[in-house]
């Protein structure tokens, strides 16, 4: 056996683009002397060939000789005046290397089985550098401490592959006589997340059963109790004092978000909030389910990684529900500090918001355009207090059988683990998604890390959906959070199930029984199946080369069973398991906040108050993004992100065609405003349902076919004025379902988005709730886009502009919150978007944007650069209320409930008879000129510019090259 | 021929097979997807199909280089087989990950090599160094090419991160266009050539696809599967009557070619 390395980089001539890329960020790093770096792909190979069949191997598979060179053996740094550093990232251990697995079945087809491969990148850099700047550039550009490993120079011996083998060794702990301190000690030393109550609740079970709990018992314990998978505190009683009135809740979720889908009790919902995601009807054949999920502690930590097993992650929600459903669309929606942050003002522990931007991006676009799912629909915010806990929202949306939608595991069932292996990736991740950040949980939690890898979730996808056709298993779920301790304990709640670990493939030697059966080593689902199905799914599975192995059985026995070749390491009662969990009681407190108006001065012309709104970040296009993502694969795409003349002005929501032969469509929108949550996270709330049907609505969706779903993250909610602020969103939420008969579906919350820094400050992110939407198109070729279509058209405005700047943007340029809040009136907004879905099916408006972040100002002129014409607007022609009187806040209020749609003059007649004792106005016309001129009601133009500076100040600030 | 039978081959992480099912249906083709596997173990399993596509995605994880783990599959299984197919007379369709499979085989432009026996053309990363999904116009660079319809200038997306096609040297490149080997050229709507976007990825000679010398192959990177309906189009409500579909031409052009003349 011999060890092989090769080294691969680009022919001089040819562009280094990561070379090139990295350059880039070690300039924003602030280091200016690397003139250049040139990147080399490393090959680490273990295998029985000799020198000629090696240098076959480079040329005609690992070298592209058109364009690269190749080295066998260990190069080292070129000669010349110009000083060279040479780094190489090597992957730590255990680490899942997909490329390497790609390269064993290379060699493989061509004749030769490797004993090991490994994969490592390697960085030249020219130019003088310090040692410290070297160690900067390595830990802040090149690798992740968490599962890279750095080696310098061109001696220095790469991570061994290799891992110990594991020795059985059950271990007990011994709790029974621990006092309280003494039981948080095991709960913080273990990693458990478990508080004082729960451990307590832990102990006198197994004081009645007069034994101790073992290791990987006490770890099921934790995982299944964990916030992240049982929602302790939306689901606990509450009580609040409400400013200064005391209210009660026996269970938060249940009196409000459940409430409102059970009040409304809609025939066409499937499965709420019982499966891995909420299923609506489609058509007579088919139902869609959606799901959306954050992963935001993994991304702060690992923004590649994190974001790619986010997206990984939700896609098997879907997958695991009901028999299983086929991944048709995803969507994705960020908050990060603000991406122009200097490196000396980011906490230790935290990488800068545009790296963790960037990598976010390309986690998410690796992941879901690999997987051939096209993402569609998206948001990004920034806010400085996202910048320890940026959030990772990722969503799912699946296509089901009617037929399909429920599943039946029954004991005697075989357990079979289906996809990828198992590794110490993602050990504790349920917990550790729990609890709070510190500046410490860049080293310590590094083994909750997770590595995707979406060529193996790919071929489990093609394979689970030919075995659900043929009807081979029984019952499905996928291997989330608590890895196989939460699939098996779930499935088998009402059974029992007997595992036994030892079976469940690795990948490498060396975990112990607790690490296997927590594991969230990803790209995993858990299936039940017949025995006699046994060999007709095995071959399924084999036919396209996914593992797939039986673990242990479904019993009838109603406990959970643990087994390591043959001896009994854990047994627990599947009922104290789901049913034991303490309830708990909170306190909540809300408080009005004292807020004022900031009485900006009034100025004749707002064109550079425009132009600077359509530069902040959350309003400015997202184009670098969404063209990333492959937001048309699958071929259903009806409405993009991006549309209007030039394909580049923002989609209020996406459309897609699930069924290619079939004209029936499906919207997705969302809608949120953390900024509004400052201000009183009610209004937040309810303005982003809001917004998310308005949204939905404009682009053509059915007003009474759209499902809600809700993603609270917030902070410490053991704070009452934090867990007030949730329940003042909460009771939005009901509210605004009930208003609009839009039942909530799904949903999911991440608490604990808190930092500690180390100088003892704790940062929390702004409450923020992200409402997603779903709904049914009848007509896809009904489907109204925002962008302008044709001079000569006329311009109206649909709903009631007020005197509501608090939390706006433009009083954000100024520096400002304010207090008028955008508020909803929730009969009135459901009766316009009514009216709006009748105006887009019965073809009266050819074009319809909704007026949101920037106002009435930054709507039309987004209309008016996507369609490339241009806009005249005049303010006498808009219904406003009777406070509305400030020409800022006529044209940069963010009132709710507002539509601008473009009506050609022949349909005018029937528009306006249509939206009869609505408050509308025709508030101006498309014209040939290529500028947006608003004329405020004493005709003076107090916005008057060229559509091409708008658009450019709108898409500059986000555009990253 | 009557029936036309097309092939859809399947691989691990290939995902863009059924769109391209149902593209190839609706021109008229009885059309299947099948994984590759099946056609490693049995080879005659080609015998009955008349078109054999290389769908979009992300074939083995573009591993190594995009397209590179599948085409090192192909040749050492089944090079063969596909010889054979093209000797027949039939046709090939590779679509993005398709299109750098053909090439990284050699299927593609075919019977150019260099000195050395290695392959003469590639496709490497994009400038831009980054996936893009973007739409861009095609000009029609040929008339040998079945699938193609001269003179007819389409709208397609692309979506890709290595899509930039190189050749080994100048004078390969001369000879591909002179030997009228490049089928479509990325240009503007007014069919001029130009750098990015209009050449979205930085190719040689604004090179989009390619044929070879029997004009029954052809790669290309945008994605005509994606553009079959007109709500496909990125501002379909903008078009008038008529517009529209423009990927439908490629696969009914097959279709017809192989009805006629097989």
């Amino acid at each position: 056996m011999r060890r092989w390395r090769f080294e691969v980089f680009n022919r001089a001539g040819f562009v280094d683009a990561h070379g090139e890329g990295i350059l880039d960020d070690i300039r924003e790093l602030g280091i200016r002397t690397v003139e250049a770096v040139h990147f080399t792909k490393v090959y680490l190979i273990e295998g029985d060939f000799d020198r000629a069949f090696a240098e076959r191997f480079a040329r005609e598979l690992l070298c592209d000789m058109v364009c690269q060179e190749y080295y066998i053996g260990r190069s080292s740094a070129p000669a010349g005046p110009v000083k060279a550093t040479l780094i190489e990232v090597h992957l730590k251990s255990g680490v899942t290397d997909p490329v390497a697995r790609s390269v064993v079945a290379a060699l493989k087809d061509m004749g030769t089985k490797p004993a090991n491969v490994r994969t490592a990148r390697k960085y030249i850099l020219l130019g003088q550098i310090t040692d410290s700047q070297r160690d900067s550039i390595a830990r802040r550009v090149l690798a992740n401490d968490c599962i890279e490993e750095v080696i310098y120079g061109s001696d220095a011996e790469p991570p061994s592959p290799h891992t110990r083998p594991y020795e059985l060794n059950v271990n007990e702990i011994c709790i029974s006589n621990l006092d309280d301190d003494g039981l948080i000690k095991v709960s913080k030393e273990r990693d458990l997340f478990l508080n004082a109550v729960e451990m307590r609740t832990i102990q006198a079970h197994y004081k009645d059963l007069g034994r101790e709990p073992t290791d990987v018992e006490l770890e099921t314990l934790a995982q299944t109790w964990s916030e992240h998978c049982v929602h302790k505190t939306l689901k606990s009683s509450v009580d609040m004092d409400y400013d200064g009135r005391q209210i009660h809740f026996d269970n938060l979720l249940k009196e409000t978000v459940f409430k409102a889908t059970k009040e409304l009790d809609k025939d066409w919902c499937i499965s709420v909030f019982e499966d891995n995601a909420g299923v609506i009807k489609f058509d007579d054949q088919d139902a869609v389910c959606f799901k959306v999920e954050t992963h935001n502690h993994p991304s702060a930590l690992d923004p590649y990684g994190g974001a790619a097993t986010g997206i990984g992650g939700v896609i098997r929600d879907p997958m695991g529900t009901g028999m299983g459903a086929k991944p048709i669309a995803n969507t994705d929606i960020f908050c990060f500090g603000l991406p122009d942050k200097k490196q000396d003002q980011i906490p230790k522990g935290v990488l800068h918001p545009r790296r963790i931007m960037k990598g976010v991006v390309a986690g998410v676009r690796d992941y879901g355009n690999r997987m051939g799912i096209p993402t569609v629909n998206g948001a990004v915010y920034f806010d400085d207090r996202y910048m320890a806990n940026p959030l990772v929202y990722c969503g799912n949306i699946g296509l089901i059988p009617n037929d399909k939608c429920f599943k039946h595991a029954q004991s005697g069932n075989y357990i079979i683990m289906v996809g990828g292996r198992i590794g110490r990736d993602g050990i504790h991740g349920a917990t550790f998604s729990s609890g709070q950040m510190t500046h410490e949980h860049e080293t310590i939690f590094s083994h909750a890390v997770q590595i995707g890898d979406p060529i193996t979730e790919k071929k489990m996808l093609d394979t689970l959906l030919q075995a659900r056709q043929a009807g081979l298993y029984e019952a499905i779920t996928d291997c989330g959070a608590g890895g196989l301790s939460s699939a098996v304990g779930e499935m088998g709640a009402q059974l029992g199930a007997e595992v036994d670990l030892e079976k469940a493939p690795l990948k490498y030697a060396g975990l112990n029984y607790t690490e296997i059966w927590i594991s969230e080593a990803q790209e995993r689902m858990v299936i039940a199946v017949k025995e006699e199905n046994l060999a007709a799914i095995t071959r399924l599975f084999d036919a396209e080369d996914v593992e797939s192995t039986i673990v242990g059985r479904f019993t009838g026995d109603k406990k959970l069973t643990l087994r390591y070749n043959g001896r009994q390491v854990g047994q627990l009662d599947m009922d104290f398991l789901h049913h034991g969990v303490p309830k708990y009681s909170r306190k909540a407190l809300w408080q009005k906040p004292d807020l004022s108006e900031p009485g900006i001065s009034l100025k004749d012309n707002y064109n550079e108050d425009l132009l600077a709104v359509l530069s902040s970040y959350n309003v400015a296009s997202k184009e670098w993004i969404i063209r990333q993502y492959d937001h048309e694969v699958q071929g259903g795409s009806v409405v993009k992100p991006l549309t209007g003349a030039n394909n580049d002005g923002p989609s209020d929501a996406a459309v897609i065609r699930p069924k290619l032969d079939s004209d029936r469509g499906l919207a997705v929108s969302c809608g949120m405003n953390p900024c509004y949550g400052d201000i009183d996270p009610y209004w937040m709330a309810l303005s982003g349902i809001d917004e998310a049907v308005r949204n939905i609505v404009c682009v053509g969706a059915r007003p009474d076919r759209i499902a809600l779903l809700d993603n609270f993250c917030w902070g410490d909610c053991s704070r009452p004025e934090t867990l007030g602020s949730l329940v003042r969103a909460a009771q939005a939420c009901f509210d605004g379902a009930m208003g609009f008969e839009t039942p909530f579906i799904s949903g999911k919350d991440s608490l604990n988005n808190e930092f500690l820094c180390d100088d003892g400050t704790r940062v929390s992110i702004p409450p923020t709730l992200l409402i997603s939407a779903i709904g049914i198109v009848d007509d896809v070729n009904k489907c109204v886009t925002m962008d302008v279509k044709r001079s000569g058209n006329l311009l109206f405005i649909v709903g009631l502009t007020k005197n509501e700047l608090g939390g706006s943007h433009y009083y954000k340029i100024h520096g400002r919150l304010g207090a008028n809040v955008p508020t909803v009136d929730v009969e009135k907004a459901a009766e316009t978007a009514r009216r709006i879905s009748r105006a887009v099916s019965d073809g009266l408006i050819v074009s319809c944007h909704d007026c949101s972040e920037g106002g009435l100002a930054v709507a039309l002129a987004e209309m008016a650069f996507a369609g490339g014409l241009g806009v005249e607007a005049d303010l006498r022609g808009l219904p406003k209320s009777d406070d509305c009187v400030r020409t800022d806040s006529q044209i940069f209020s963010e009132s709710n409930s507002r539509y601008i749609v473009e009506v050609e003059p022949t349909k005018y007649g029937e528009f306006s008879k249509l939206m009869l004792n609505l408050p509308f106005g025709q508030i101006g016309k498309v014209t040939a000129g290529g500028r947006l001129i608003i004329k405020a009601e004493d005709q003076n133009s107090i916005v008057d510019v060229d559509l091409d500076k708008l658009k450019s100040a709108w898409q500059k600030p986000l555009d990253f090259g | 021929m009557d029936k036309v039978n097309a092939i859809v081959l399947r691989a691990a992480g290939v995902n863009c097979d059924e769109e391209t099912l149902y593209a190839l249906q609706l021109a008229g083709a009885a059309a299947q997807r099948i994984h590759i596997n099946r056609v490693i173990e049995n080879l005659s399993l080609l015998d009955k199909y008349q078109i054999c596509v290389f769908p979009g995605g992300f074939s083995y994880g573009d591993d190594v280089s995009a397209g590179k783990i599948l085409a090192n599959q192909i040749i050492h299984h089944i090079s063969q087989a596909l010889k054979k197919f093209i000797e027949d007379g039939k046709l090939i369709l590779g679509i993005c990950n398709g299109f750098q499979v053909l090439v990284k085989t050699g299927i593609l432009p075919g019977t150019l090599h260099t000195e050395s026996g290695e392959l003469p053309v590639t496709i490497t990363d994009n400038d831009s160094g980054k996936f893009e999904d973007r739409w861009v116009y095609l000009e029609p660079a040929t008339d040998r090419c079945v699938f193609i319809e001269h003179s007819r200038r389409i709208y397609l997306p692309i979506a890709h991160g290595e899509g930039k096609v190189v050749t080994k040297d100048e004078q390969i490149l001369e000879e591909i266009k002179s030997e009228q080997y490049v089928a479509f050229r990325y240009v503007d709507k007014d069919g001029n050539t130009g750098t990015f976007p209009v050449n979205p990825n930085g190719s040689a000679d604004s090179i989009a696809g390619l044929t070879d010398s029997t004009g029954r192959i052809l790669g290309l990177m945008p994605h005509p599967e994606r553009h079959i309906h007109r709500t496909q189009h990125p501002h379909w409500r903008r078009l008038n009557d008529g517009e529209g579909a423009d990927g439908r031409n490629i696969f009914e052009n097959a279709v017809k070619y192989v009805k006629q003349n097989l």
